[in-house]
């Protein structure tokens, strides 16, 4: 990594902490007590959403294990010819917002097969950056408050990633071919 | 809606194996789900623990509600709806600066106490109020400026340039917030004027 990003990295969590306490302390707060007290809390609300996690990773892992996307992919192909995308990064689209784990594990094994400065190694690499596990942080952010009804956020959540997808292809082709 | 997704997800996962044979992944993968799920919320306990503990302190120290004001110029065209002193703000700017520096661990914590606040606000127990969506939309488009987890893996996987990918990544991320909040914003339009 560059000089400066592995300082913001290495520095920026003692610092947050540094700036709090301080902070805390300077408002005449009891820190110890307050901060165990909060940490209950936390684990309290780990155990809150644990049922969300466990039942979105089983209906994650089995859609994932069925073949689902080899079906899709195949079926997308005429328009992936079209739109002139590298058809190796197409299952990234479907896998990024279902799973971080299994689509940081496919980027892992297209960086391992080009290699990561290769141009689908630099283009997986960017979509993969660039998005977030749309179904993990809808199903534990509701969870934990209780929210049942999502309103538009699952289709938002799912439309930004498909720009974000395609972003990160007109950008990688532009900087990198 | 999330009781049809999930029985969607499910049952045409189901049929479909059945038609490819697979039925034997899917056991497996039902199995490697349920374990899974306590791996990923043990690791989850010590970061959320963590920043709970110190948030607590930010929160008595009434340190968010200062953020909440100083920020308060740049938040209130984003989240209108939350009251100026209101420790949401100051949640919701620290859940933001986390992913930004691409601290992954913190950023959910930090997510969850920001909507811990936002709940509080809420009129309705069980359904998504409007900041709620606009916090979940640039949380699910993933802004960050430092992809640390990326960087990390093209570094082990022998890259000569692990970083090369830093201003593609900003731009398609700073892409996809933009069309996630445009998306929000018009649809809180459209059902607010439904209402």
């Amino acid at each position: 990594m560059p000089a400066f990003i592995s300082i913001i990295s290495s520095w920026s969590i003692p610092l947050i902490i540094f700036f709090i306490l301080s902070y805390g302390v300077f408002k005449k707060v009891n820190i110890y007590e307050v901060f165990t007290e909060g940490a209950r809390e936390g684990i309290k609300t780990t155990l809150n959403i644990f049922p969300f996690i466990l039942a979105m990773l089983i209906a994650i892992n089995i859609i994932q294990a069925s073949g689902a996307m080899d079906i899709i992919v195949k079926g997308l192909r005429p328009l992936i010819g079209f739109l002139n995308i590298p058809v190796d990064v197409i299952p990234l689209l479907f896998l990024r917002p279902l799973s971080g784990s299994a689509s940081l594990s496919y980027t892992a094994y297209l960086l391992n097969e080009y290699g990561p400065d290769s141009f689908i190694g630099k283009l997986a690499s960017t979509i993969q950056g660039s998005t977030e596990t749309t179904f993990y942080v809808l199903a534990v952010y509701f969870g934990a408050v209780g929210i049942k009804k999502y309103r538009y956020s699952l289709l938002v959540g799912l439309l930004s990633d498909i720009a974000g997808f395609f972003a990160a292809i007109f950008i990688c082709k532009l900087l990198f071919l | 809606m999330i009781n049809i997704l999930w029985f969607i997800f499910i049952i045409s996962g189901l049929i479909i194996a059945a038609g490819n044979g697979s039925m034997e992944q899917i056991s497996q993968a039902i199995f490697k789900a349920i374990s899974d799920s306590v791996n990923l919320s043990i690791s989850l306990l010590g970061p959320m623990a963590f920043w709970m503990g110190i948030m607590s302190i930010a929160e008595k120290s009434k340190l968010t509600e200062l953020i909440g004001r100083l920020l308060r110029p740049i938040l209130k065209y984003i989240f209108p709806d939350i009251p100026t002193e209101d420790p949401a703000s100051g949640a919701i700017v620290m859940n933001l600066t986390a992913n930004i520096l691409g601290l992954g661990n913190s950023a959910t914590p930090l997510g969850i106490k920001a909507m811990k606040e936002l709940q509080r606000l809420n009129n309705y127990s069980n359904r998504a109020s409007f900041a709620m969506c606009t916090l979940l939309a640039i949380n699910t488009a993933g802004l960050t400026l430092i992809p640390s987890t990326l960087i990390s893996l093209r570094a082990a996987s022998g890259s000569k340039e692990p970083s090369i990918i830093l201003i593609t990544t900003i731009f398609a991320t700073l892409v996809s917030t933009i069309t996630a909040l445009l998306f929000d914003k018009f649809f809180r339009i459209v059902s607010e004027n439904k209402s």
